[in-house]
């Protein structure tokens, strides 16, 4: 089967949030074989556009479009869009008290392979992947993100994805909070999952990740709308100057603000997150 | 998960059952006026068809004059609905408690068996239409070893005229007394059936002693008795019921579970209830526990229309100790008012309290507990834990968590937690692959899973299995 030339479109896309537009007018074409970064300060939007690629229902599409390899997905339940091959590897993913990695690993993989698997074959499969990442064994063992460590539970999502195999892999800041040695596993983790046939978006406002990833493609996110757009040396300019000279026209009521505070933060080094609260794990937490 | 402060407000819900699906089940019968309604001359009848010995029928009697004078209960769900002049306390051999033919079994009854994988025979005989299937050979040769170490499983009917010394010692007066409530008296006038279990001191019986390998003993599983005796230095674990669900006509269950844990022994009592939907379940289980032993109750309710359960620990002997484990679900129509009692009278005694509850579909599932620290009861350790998923706006859950501490070197820790399901656990499970309800389900069964685990793997199985069939539509 001939792989299909954009494996996500986002057409026009604007976003509210509890009211609120967070993203506007916001186009992006993802193609197979493809690494991009997706980066822009905090509260340009990122994750607002990672949650409703996937289908949070928090996130409401005013105007716009979503397509996966050529279908409308604008509206479909988040199910259905891991089942077209989208994953999300989330900033802050959610623990499940009670379900253990494998029991929920496995319901996950038949569900998005529709088709059954014997509990030897996924274990064994499993624990291929687990070696890859270097995740202890008893690791299978324990409830969904319950107890992990920062560090641990960024591992456990590329795990998911390994083992899950998607065509389409969002990570949505998946580098901060890792140690340089988890950042060099996880990098790998990616690289492994890499193909002609999908595509790898690394939603980030760091450069660490992309020492070890070179994005092809390099999208800025500033206020909600997409400020430029180009290759890696993109992302190594931005290194070095920062955000700033994006998207200076564009009005934000907040940004003086939010701006202050960020420099506050970044003078404690502390880091910021949208609606989050501040520092739930630190950037440079060390993983077991 | 916030804390509760607050009770919500219970709500009586039997009338939302959905009772024509048995009313006119059995028409055909010709159920005798006189057999319906308890009178001293049913429970004369009972016990002269068990050719029961005359102090057997003496206590009867002097239950049911209790029963006559007795109040029905001042707490938790309404009764009012239950007539009990309407309940056929015994039917002679040639009638049955259960449907008599596999047609007359409802619909979804045999349609959850199917799609718990249960084989037909074993199907039969849960729903009461068939006779015990084709685990008499295993019974048997576990019966020879059991025997050999002095072990007595029997049918309590059976008990009565061949351990009369041990019935009457045991039966209905130190643990459970004929006064103890409306329904503990009816038990004791109307009980028929259910099971004896007698360990003797110091041997340990490794594997879980289930009632279903002599289910079809007794068809009387109404107002089945259960006495069990664990004497000094021994141990095992009982395991009663069937998460399947069981199809019985009557529409009251009384049961009572007596059990006595001697000086250091252990005994573990696990139970999965799943009566039809048109049952009360009204349930007496206490255990008595002397010095250094452990008792512990591992339960689990899904059936019922109206369910009141509040199994009972007496910790009376120094450093004895008592685990509860508990999950109730409330679906449509149902009310479990489920829970647990621990009185703590040695010294330095311990108890654990776990119990989980769902409700779901405008059904209430609520956690009635008591614990009581006498004075002198030095240095006793409480821990109670009480947890409630509700699914839906429609549904309620409450928490009656009643500390009576008369003991200042007490240790007493309590946390009551009430929530849903949130909206980004859900979103999390769905961006894997899964659907809302498999999602769902999956959430609510890691919620029971600490209950859960603790119940031997079939069992548990078959839990999960009904959890997620429970948990089918849910979605609004």
């Amino acid at each position: 089967m001939p792989v299909p030339k954009k494996l996500l479109q986002i057409k026009n896309l604007q976003v509210t949030v509890d009211g609120k537009t967070i993203l506007h007018d916001l186009s992006l074409n993802i193609e197979p074989g493809k690494v991009y970064a997706l980066m822009g300060p905090n509260g340009s939007g990122k994750s607002t556009l990672s949650n409703t690629i996937m289908g949070h229902s928090k996130y409401h599409v005013e105007k716009g479009k979503i397509l996966s390899r050529g279908v409308d997905i604008t509206h479909e339940s988040p199910d259905l869009r891991a089942q077209r091959g989208l994953f999300l590897s989330f900033q802050y993913p959610k623990s499940i008290p009670g379900v253990s990695m494998s029991n929920f690993l496995r319901a996950a993989y038949k569900a998005v392979k529709k088709k059954e698997i014997r509990v030897f074959d996924f274990n064994k499969l499993l624990k291929q992947k687990m070696e890859m990442l270097h995740i202890p064994k008893d690791f299978a063992d324990r409830f969904v993100n319950e107890g992990f460590s920062g560090g641990e539970k960024k591992k456990a999502e590329i795990l998911q994805a390994l083992v899950l195999d998607p065509s389409v892999i969002i990570m949505d800041e998946t580098d901060s909070g890792l140690d340089v040695d988890a950042l060099k596993v996880v990098a790998a983790g990616v690289q492994q999952l890499r193909s002609p046939d999908k595509a790898v978006i690394l939603i980030t406002h760091y450069f660490r990740i992309l020492q070890y990833l070179t994005p092809d493609v390099v999208y800025v996110l500033k206020h909600g709308h997409l400020v430029a757009e180009g290759g890696h040396e993109l992302a190594k300019r931005i290194e070095k100057d920062g955000f700033d000279e994006f998207g200076k026209n564009l009005s934000d009521p907040h940004a003086a603000k939010k701006r202050a505070l960020e420099t506050t933060h970044t003078a404690m080094g502390i880091e910021m997150e949208e609606g989050k609260p501040e520092s739930e794990e630190s950037p440079f937490a060390v993983i077991d | 998960m916030t804390t509760l402060t607050e009770r919500t407000k219970p709500i009586a819900s039997f009338q939302n059952i959905d009772r024509s699906r048995f009313d006119d089940k059995n028409k055909e019968r010709s159920v005798k006026k006189a057999t319906l309604g308890l009178t001293e001359e049913v429970v004369r009848l009972i016990s002269s068809e068990k050719r029961e010995p005359d102090w057997m029928l003496d206590k009867r009697l002097e239950s049911f004059r209790i029963y006559e004078e007795m109040g029905m209960p001042k707490f938790g769900p309404s009764l009012a609905k239950l007539d009990l002049n309407e309940i056929c306390y015994y039917r002679k051999s040639d009638e049955t408690t259960h449907a008599t033919s596999w047609e007359e079994v409802p619909a979804d009854i045999k349609r959850t068996f199917d799609r718990l994988g249960i084989p037909e025979a074993e199907k039969k005989v849960l729903a009461g239409v068939g006779a015990q299937y084709e685990s008499e050979n295993v019974y048997h040769k576990l019966h020879k070893e059991w025997e050999e170490k002095g072990v007595i499983f029997e049918d309590m009917d059976i008990a009565v005229q061949k351990y009369p010394e041990l019935v009457k010692e045991y039966f209905m007066n130190k643990c459970v007394p004929f006064r103890d409530h409306k329904f503990a008296a009816l038990h004791g006038a109307a009980w028929s059936g259910g099971t004896f279990l007698y360990i003797p001191k110091n041997v340990t019986i490794p594997m879980p002693l289930q009632a279903y390998f002599r289910m079809n003993a007794s068809k009387g599983g109404q107002f089945e008795h259960t006495l069990i005796i664990i004497e000094e230095g021994a141990q095992a674990h009982y395991i009663e019921g069937c998460s399947a669900p069981q199809y019985g006509m009557s529409s009251l269950h009384a049961g009572c579970v007596e059990v006595f844990v001697k000086k250091g022994a252990r005994f573990r009592y696990s139970s999965v209830e799943n009566w039809s939907k048109n049952t009360y379940n009204l349930n007496t289980k206490r255990a008595i526990v002397e010095e250094s032993a452990i008792m512990e109750w591992v339960g689990g309710n899904l059936g019922s229309g109206v369910t009141m359960l509040y199994p009972c620990s007496i910790l009376k002997g120094d450093h004895s100790r008592a685990d509860h484990l508990s999950v109730a679900f409330g679906g449509k129509g149902q009310y479990q008012d489920t829970g647990a009692k621990v009185i703590h009278i040695g010294k330095e005694t311990k108890s654990n309290i776990l119990s989980k509850s769902i409700s779901k579909d405008g059904g209430a599932a609520n956690y009635r507990g008591l614990v009581r620290i006498f004075p002198g009861a030095e240095h006793a350790q409480v821990s109670v834990n009480c947890d409630s998923l509700i699914l839906d706006e429609a549904s309620i859950s409450c928490a009656d968590p009643v500390m009576e501490i008369h003991e200042d070197s007490a240790e007493v820790s309590h946390e009551a937690k009430i929530g849903s399901i949130g909206e980004d656990e859900l979103f999390y499970a769905m961006s894997r692959g899964m659907s809302e309800e498999q999602a769902r389900a999956m959430i609510v069964q890691g919620f029971i899973e600490p209950i859960v685990k603790e119940l031997p793997l079939e069992y548990a199985v078959e839990l999960n299995r009904l959890i997620e069939l429970e948990m089918e539509g849910a979605i609004g």
